[in-house]
């Protein structure tokens, strides 16, 4: 869209903002004849610093591994390419793990991109709408023959993230103050995020666990849930996932047939 | 005849005219003092929140707003609305706005005459423009929309700049003028942007409080700033927010309180946040200014402007 006439500023003024190789734009100046180049670059600080603390804000265990300076480094590289789309800045960064994945200077921390999948899940599960978990007894209320036909409605907070390294481990050992411990990162681990009350919770999955509550997310029955878990993991225990997942608040509701 | 006259749809929300809340001076509501907040119960003030941070669908930002705003008035203040940018307002983000002032009931709702969004990008900083006939036209038809979205007026703050524009043909002051009068907006004097923008432009703080409409304004900002240099080495002051008030912002309120009376008064302090008894005497301080002009506010003052 052209803008009408006498508001071509905005056009002339964002560019340079989060671009250092462009100069201050030609419309703006300082008053009595100064020159404008100090003035502009307090925008353009706002701006940038401004948005790598937003990151810092989402994604604070992985400043932790990283360190403040690695970590404003790789984000002001994300920041200036790309830029937030919406003004709610809880929502800014959802491209950032891919980002970290394919950073030159985090390939020696493969794990580094599931630990922010999982704060990205956590922050998510923060702001998602509010509803009451599932009261346990609902289960029980099933008559056996019907179980396997229920069907469960996940909680709007709920959130898998799958990795093949620690990445439970590694994330929940850097989201406090706690001095670091050595962590054997190779070990595959699933997390399940809820928040059932106003606390976001984050749990390791066991095997089978993941694809056990995928399925049951996206609305399949508990029978056929429960073989795509063994299927995936022999040693799947269909009886504590289901409680377990029903204590996390995983679950809104629940229907079993005409029941 | 075939012709139907459709009567304008009614408004899903009505017109409506809080409780002016008086001459109190109010703090930043930050997360980290909610508990402090809370077990000294209910104080003479009120709480000031960046809407944005409020439009999540649910979650601990809306039970710590609901626990503040039952037992204070609250002030919205939106800071991501564009109102000053050329582009259209974007309509998800007002109805999101408009749902919150529907939801709490604020005491106070406000923006900036500043811009934050281009094309997609949005910059998260409130970025200045020229004051010129064509922006004018522009930002009193974006502060038309708001209205009428949220069905009040609204109150609109004047910025802290840095640079200047070429193309402006108008001051600031008649700038800011020109838009209460033609949308009926109240307006949000910050006394540290008035300070700092007249620092950083040569110009005097005390002519732009001569100039700026004084009997439209129904809320005051104060806050702190930080001191860097131009390109000439001068003096260029920086809008933080990261401090105490600093002493020349305290007189030119002290002045502006003398001539207009006493408003509601926001201490802001938005980074590195000190503990809340910090803040709260910060609060006190504007209260104890606000209480020596209560009664004061010459009556002319008021409607001449």
């Amino acid at each position: 869209m052209r803008p009408e006439a006498g508001l071509s500023f905005a056009a002339s003024f964002a560019p340079a903002l989060l671009d250092p190789a462009r100069h201050t734009p030609e419309i703006v100046t300082g008053p009595n004849g100064k020159a404008a180049n100090r003035r502009y670059d307090v925008y353009r600080n706002n701006v940038t610093v401004s948005l790598i603390e937003a990151l810092a804000a989402v994604y604070p265990a992985v400043q932790r591994i990283t360190g403040p300076e690695f970590f404003r480094a790789m984000a002001r590289f994300h920041v200036r390419n790309h830029p937030p789309a919406s003004p709610l800045l809880f929502e800014y960064g959802r491209d950032f793990p891919e980002f970290i994945e394919a950073y030159e200077h985090a390939q020696d921390m493969p794990w580094l991109a599931d630990v922010a999948r999982i704060e990205r899940a956590w922050l998510d599960a923060y702001h998602a709408r509010d509803a009451a978990p599932l009261a346990p007894t609902r289960l029980s209320a099933i008559a056996p023959e019907r179980l396997a036909d229920a069907v469960f409605i996940p909680h709007p907070a709920m959130r898998i993230v799958r990795s093949p390294f620690a990445a439970v481990t590694i994330f929940a050992a850097n989201r406090g103050d706690a001095p670091a411990e050595r962590i054997d990162a190779s070990a595959p681990e699933d997390a399940l995020i809820t928040r059932p009350e106003l606390d976001v919770a984050v749990r390791h999955l066991p095997a089978g666990g993941a694809v056990f509550a995928s399925c049951l997310a996206a609305g399949r029955p508990l029978g056929e849930a429960a073989v795509s878990a063994l299927d995936a993991s022999p040693e799947f225990d269909i009886a504590s996932n289901i409680a377990g997942l029903i204590a996390a608040g995983a679950f809104i509701s629940l229907a079993a047939g005409d029941t | 005849m075939n012709t139907v006259i459709s009567p304008t749809r009614p408004p899903a929300m009505p017109l409506r005219f809080p409780t002016p809340i008086g001459g109190v001076a109010g703090t930043s509501f930050k997360p980290q003092h909610l508990s402090d907040i809370l077990e000294a119960g209910p104080r003479r003030g009120f709480f000031e929140v960046h809407a944005e941070n409020y439009m999540g669908d649910g979650g601990p930002p809306h039970r710590a707003l609901e626990a503040i705003r039952r037992d204070h008035p609250l002030s919205l203040h939106g800071v991501c609305m564009s109102i000053g940018g050329p582009r259209p307002l974007d309509k998800a983000h007002l109805a999101r706005f408009r749902a919150l002032v529907a939801r709490y009931q604020p005491a106070l709702v406000s923006e900036h005459l500043a811009w934050s969004t281009h094309e997609t990008s949005f910059f998260n900083d409130l970025l200045p423009l020229p004051y010129t006939d064509a922006t004018l036209a522009c930002v009193c038809d974006h502060i038309d929309q708001v209205q009428e979205a949220i069905r009040r007026p609204l109150l609109l703050e004047n910025p802290s700049t840095y640079v200047a524009f070429r193309e402006s043909t108008m001051r600031e002051t008649e700038f800011i003028r020109a838009i209460a009068e033609r949308t009926g907006c109240g307006l949000l004097l910050d006394v540290n942007n008035v300070f700092v923008s007249a620092t950083n432009q040569g110009t005097s703080a005390l002519d732009y409080l001569a100039n700026f409409p004084l009997a439209h304004v129904q809320e005051i900002h104060l806050a702190g700033h930080a001191e860097q240099a131009d390109d000439e080495g001068d003096l260029l002051l920086i809008d933080s927010h990261d401090g105490p008030v600093a002493d020349a912002v305290w007189k030119l309120y002290e002045i502006v309180i003398r001539r207009r009376g006493a408003v509601p008064t926001l201490i802001e302090w938005d980074s590195r946040i000190p503990d809340w008894p910090v803040l709260q005497a910060e609060a006190a301080a504007a209260q104890a200014i606000l209480d020596r002009h209560q009664s004061s506010g010459v009556a002319g003052e008021r409607h001449a402007a």
